[in-house]
């Protein structure tokens, strides 16, 4: 371990309470120059408040932040941006209608400046994104990039203010195994350039990989800090946990008939985001299909059409024997189709709604929910509840507001909501994106189960090793055109990611 | 200074902040008060006795409200569902105006039947009128905000060269007014002798009637659903332009019941003076009722009581009634800057 005196930055003894709650109980944290810190953690355990506490979003109760040594005041956002820390969120804080350069550029330079600079901000773009291999074409509107892309502008966007200290939340989640293999090479190339990293992250596997040194929060309360050379990924996710974290056992699949079937599917591009060609996919009973690729290569397409939002232009959606007609999310739902969305704040659940109006979402026209137009709120309730018990929702209860809970309870709702319907077919699309490992391996055994069960299983994810534990077959997405399907374990991840990048089967006989 | 988002508000911290914007907005207007030279606590006495001192007044004030809770609840409905309904005042004229149409005389049927049928026939014009809007928005991506409140100009200018026309009263010598409304037309008075008519227990019946469709119905889930997050609701299944559509059919309804209680309870006829800007004010009722239909009718009667309070104190101190406007506008903009402190808390930097 590196001395005190090197720290580029110090949390010293945080803590922050929230009424009763405490979110921080005297966290201190260090950095030193060229060092990657990763801060581990559940959903919960504190670590979003440290960070907002560093950016000056929230004021310490007690407990100072040092940057290079000055003291940053307290509260203010503006002092550990320009002090020259920057971070990357999980979720995203980009203007949606303006172009990649535009938002990089975005609050750098004055507003009374009389040239804007325009060519060297786009040679410099250029320039870092060459460097950094985050590949993105400037002129674009964020709106129309896919979730990985915003990350890549996101990357960017703090890279161009010359930070000398980034700070990442989970950035790996939407990037390939060889993407994210680019990302820590040049993250390893920035460190050698001067630049410290934090590193927030669930993925033990890539703490290890990158991190020099692990602080481990639970609860708010530092449970540790280690050197990555001293310890192990049990140790760990035992550390994070409280408790050895088990990983479902997967048994082999027993496939049956197929419940749904594309045929030769397309649907139009939308902006940079390509749309299905001419895919074709099975849905088989007892059986979970997993579908690897890059973000933004047609998944959301993929999984717009499976679920109801989109209707294809050509070929045909098949359930059972019959090709659907007058296809939409309600005709989806009654087909016993069960939605996890992609992004489960915006269109999974409505946050100002309660758990209870949340839960009857996708089935409020019907009985028992409601008659004749009328709602029944007691048998609403009843469900909610019934949801809360079964599925471990830690919350209040059923008349909390959904945006108070973490991630990890709003996805457990979900799941209870579609789960509870007795489905056929599970449309699970980036089902465990940034929950924590108890939550991720909750949504797996509960995939799991409901596969024995008898359901199909379509699983989407960015996270290939998620997709080989889980999928009984895997089918890569490039371009908006499907791989044929590999059956468990017959694929490398590094064959894999031939598909993924497009040229998988260029050079089969 | 910043703002720092409280994740879950106690009661106090809910109630105090509106209470704190009413309470400051009667301060502001003290001081406009002593600034025109009166005396303040005798304005805000004459404010007050003059709205709610005596039956008269207040039976007068409850007239005034009559209006603004159905362009009120009009605004809250619409709004409830981010659907930017500012065309209330073009759908309060076309139910006045289907009102004088088959009021005048067309139907000569006893006044019970007839009373209905020209409510029903002023919400349907008054949901037609905001049908345009809506499918435009929903079809095409129009921007209601700016077709609703042209629309207000434009019906307006219809009314006119109606009432420069076919509808002029060939007995009104010369003035841009239409005949009145037959005795059977007219909304009878709720109590004997009081000058209160039936408008304003139809306007009670349809703010509790709103609230329990919003509360209770599968449309009122589907509503507030649409305003929260229409990503989220269209993902779910509900049919969002159609929910649209039926929200905007709603409050055109809601807005048009205005003019034909205008119409069939007050005036009689119609003229380009029936709304002296109803449809507008009814934005700020809905707003400071935070968009609650039972708090419209508790808005509706603070707006109609400084109204006429305020008419009725200028007579007595010389202050001038616009002080009725300026305290509206501070109450509209104390009570937004309240909606924003019941969720979030000024932090110090």
């Amino acid at each position: 371990m590196t001395t005190q005196t090197g720290a580029v930055l110090r949390l010293n003894g945080i803590t922050k309470r929230f009424g009763t709650l405490v979110a921080n109980d005297a966290i201190s944290v260090s950095l030193d120059t060229g060092e990657v810190v990763a801060l581990l953690g559940e959903n919960g355990a504190g670590k979003t408040t440290l960070m907002n506490i560093l950016f000056g979003q929230y004021t310490a109760d007690e407990g100072s932040v040092e940057v290079f040594g000055e003291t940053l005041p307290p509260g203010n956002s503006r002092a550990a941006l320009d002090a020259g820390v920057g971070m990357v969120h999980q979720h995203f804080t980009l203007a949606d209608n303006l172009t990649v350069q535009e938002n990089i550029t975005l609050g750098v330079g004055s507003l009374f400046r009389a040239s804007l600079g325009w060519s060297a901000a786009r040679a410099r773009i250029l320039d870092l994104s060459e460097r950094f291999h985050l590949k993105v074409a400037p002129d674009v509107r964020v709106g129309s990039l896919s979730v990985g892309e915003r990350q890549r502008v996101e990357i960017l966007k703090a890279l161009y203010r010359d930070v000398k200290i980034l700070i990442l939340d989970e950035p790996t989640a939407v990037l390939t195994p060889q993407e994210a293999e680019d990302l820590f090479a040049t993250l390893r190339k920035a460190i050698a350039n001067g630049l410290s990293i934090i590193f927030i992250s669930h993925k033990l596997h890539e703490v290890m990989a990158i991190a020099d040194r692990v602080v481990v929060l639970r609860h708010g309360k530092m449970v540790g800090g280690v050197d990555t050379g001293d310890t192990t990924k049990e140790k760990l996710a035992a550390m994070m946990m409280g408790a050895e974290a088990v990983p479902p056992d997967v048994a082999p699949a027993t496939p049956g008939a197929a419940l749904m079937q594309l045929d030769g599917v397309s649907t139009p591009d939308k902006g940079s985001a390509p749309g299905l060609k001419q895919a074709s996919l099975d849905l088989r009973a007892g059986q979970i299909i997993g579908l690897a690729g890059v973000s933004g290569n047609g998944q959301a397409a993929l999984a717009d059409v499976v679920g109801g939002v989109a209707v294809p232009v050509a070929g045909r959606v098949m359930m059972g024997d019959a090709p659907v007609t007058g296809w939409s999310p309600r005709v989806a739902v009654e087909n016993g189709i069960a939605r996890i969305p992609e992004d489960r704040h915006k269109t999974g659940t409505i946050a100002d709604f309660d758990l209870t109006e949340n839960a009857i979402l996708e089935r409020y026209t019907r009985a028992p929910f409601s008659r004749r137009g009328w709602l029944n709120w007691r048998r609403a309730r009843e469900f909610a509840d019934g949801i809360i018990g079964k599925y471990d929702v830690r919350c209040p209860g059923p008349n909390t507001a959904i945006r108070l809970l973490s991630g990890g309870n709003m996805q457990k709702l979900i799941l209870g909501r579609v789960l509870e319907a007795g489905p056929q077919i599970i449309l699970a699309n980036q089902p465990v994106r940034g929950l924590d490992i108890g939550a991720v391996h909750y949504v797996h055994s509960q995939l799991l189960a409901a596969r024995d069960a008898g359901a199909a299983v379509l699983l989407i994810s960015e996270d290939l090793d998620e997709i080989m534990a889980l999928a009984d077959v895997i089918h890569v997405i490039a371009e908006g055109r499907l791989s044929p399907g590999f059956e468990r374990g017959s694929m490398t991840p590094a064959e894999l990611g031939l598909w993924m990048a497009g040229q998988g089967g260029s050079d089969a006989a | 200074m910043r703002l720092e988002p409280i994740p879950s508000p106690t009661v106090a911290r809910r109630v105090v902040p509106p209470v704190l914007a009413i309470s400051s907005t009667v301060v502001i207007a003290s001081v406009l008060a002593m600034i025109a030279g009166a005396n303040p606590f005798s304005v805000l006495g004459l404010i007050l006795k003059g709205a709610f001192g005596s039956q008269f007044a207040l039976l007068e004030t409850l007239n005034r409200a009559t209006p603004l809770i159905f362009t009120g609840l009009a605004a809250a409905v619409a709004f409830r569902a981010k659907f930017w309904n500012i065309g209330a005042e073009a759908q309060l004229y076309a139910g006045a105006l289907m009102t004088v149409l088959l009021g005048t005389g067309l139907l000569p049927w006893p006044s019970l039947p007839l009373l209905a049928v020209l409510a029903v026939a002023a919400i349907l014009a008054g949901a037609v009128l905001l049908l345009v809007p809506a499918i435009l928005k929903t079809r095409f991506g129009v921007d209601e905000v700016v077709t609703t409140l042209l629309s207000n100009f434009i019906f307006l200018l219809f009314i006119s060269m109606l009432l420069e026309g076919p509808l002029k009263d060939p007995m009104g010598m010369g003035w841009p007014k239409s005949a009145r409304v037959i005795p059977e037309a007219r909304l009878p008075r709720i109590v004997d002798g009081l000058r209160l008519h039936w408008g304003f227990g139809l306007a009670i019946i349809s703010a509790i009637t709103v609230w329990i469709i919003q509360a209770r119905s599968t449309f009122g889930y589907e509503m507030r659903a649409v305003g929260l997050n229409r990503e989220a609701a269209a993902f779910a299944g509900i049919p969002v332009n159609l929910v649209l559509v039926k929200t905007a059919l709603l409050s055109g309804g809601l807005a048009a019941l205005a003019g034909f209680s205008e119409v069939a309870g007050v005036k009689a006829s119609l003229t380009l003076d029936l709304s002296p800007g109803f449809g507008y004010t009814g934005i700020i009722v809905a707003m400071l009722a935070l968009l609650n239909p039972l708090g419209v009718i508790v808005a509706a009667l603070f707006v109609a009581g400084v109204f006429v309070g305020a008419d009725s104190m200028s007579r007595a101190a010389e202050v001038p009634t616009y002080l009725a406007d300026i305290m509206l506008a501070v109450a509209l903009l104390l009570m937004v800057l309240a909606i924003l402190l019941t969720r979030f808390r000024v932090v110090r930097d």
